[in-house]
């Protein structure tokens, strides 16, 4: 299965800048369809960024995150070439993961 | 079994059964096994409640005081409330938590961050709003909690009409 997610690890000196777009339809469970039935929850709950074997940001997400949720942070202590770790795990059980290298 | 084994084990079922089997298995709403990373547990009574105070309550244990070293960045109109793109960052230390909340929607938490240390305390993210609102952005730091709040204004709301 192709991933689900796209990200950018830009470095620069100490920082290195983190953008994530994932593909995901974050429905709320408050829509309903075309024929009047409620689409249900399902949603990202937790989605992980791991560099050398630790956290360096966790997102907890609930239903009014954005469909395909973007979301952009920075840490410290990497260096180009380095791997950082993505995986998301949503309400229903499905995941998904990949590394991406820091540019 | 360590937790961390379940979760491979999960994932590993779940990509031999296929997705779509287990999206026919039922309507999981908030209730799902929590899922942990790096010793973080998924705040599911807190995304459960629905005024901001609770919400907050729920998260952190306590209220917030107001700060002015919280920079709250937010549309003033957001046209379109299923997508509204919301920062924050702030020059406060030793933050550990950041989490946003939109008073007016049905359940007033959004989303809430870890921030590890030697991760900069600031988030950009797109949240959905379902009509003219508050958004209250409240950072944990040093064991203490802060917030900023800013008002806006929805045109079309986020919950699909």
């Amino acid at each position: 299965m192709a991933s689900t997610i796209r990200v950018r690890a830009i470095n620069s000196g100490d920082i290195t800048e983190v953008q994530a777009l994932i593909q995901h339809p974050m429905d709320s469970g408050y829509v309903k369809d075309a024929q009047g039935q409620t689409i249900p929850p399902h949603f990202i709950q937790q989605l992980t960024f791991e560099y050398d074997g630790k956290a360096v940001f966790v997102a907890d997400w609930g239903p009014a995150v954005s469909k395909d949720p973007y979301v952009k942070f920075a840490f410290k202590g990497a260096k180009k070439g380095d791997d950082l770790k993505v995986s998301w795990i949503d309400n229903k059980g499905a995941s998904d993961a990949t590394t991406a290298k820091i540019q | 079994m360590a937790d961390l084994d379940f979760s491979d084990l999960r994932r590993l079922i779940l990509k031999g059964i296929g997705l779509a089997a287990l999206t026919g298995l039922g309507q999981i709403g908030f209730g799902l096994p929590a899922a942990e990373a790096a010793g973080d547990k998924y705040p599911e009574d807190a995304f459960r409640q629905k005024s901001d105070t609770d919400a907050i309550k729920a998260l952190y244990g306590r209220g917030a005081d107001a700060s002015d070293q919280i920079k709250l960045d937010a549309p003033e109109i957001a046209e379109n409330g299923g997508v509204v793109p919301i920062s924050v960052m702030t020059t406060l230390p030793g933050v550990t938590s950041i989490a946003f909340l939109v008073s007016e929607n049905p359940n007033a938490l959004a989303a809430s961050y870890v921030i590890p240390d030697g991760t900069v305390p600031s988030v950009a993210n797109r949240l959905k709003m379902a009509k003219t609102s508050n958004v209250i952005a409240i950072v944990e730091a040093n064991g203490r909690l802060y917030s900023a709040t800013k008002e806006v204004k929805v045109t079309v709301g986020g919950c699909g009409g």
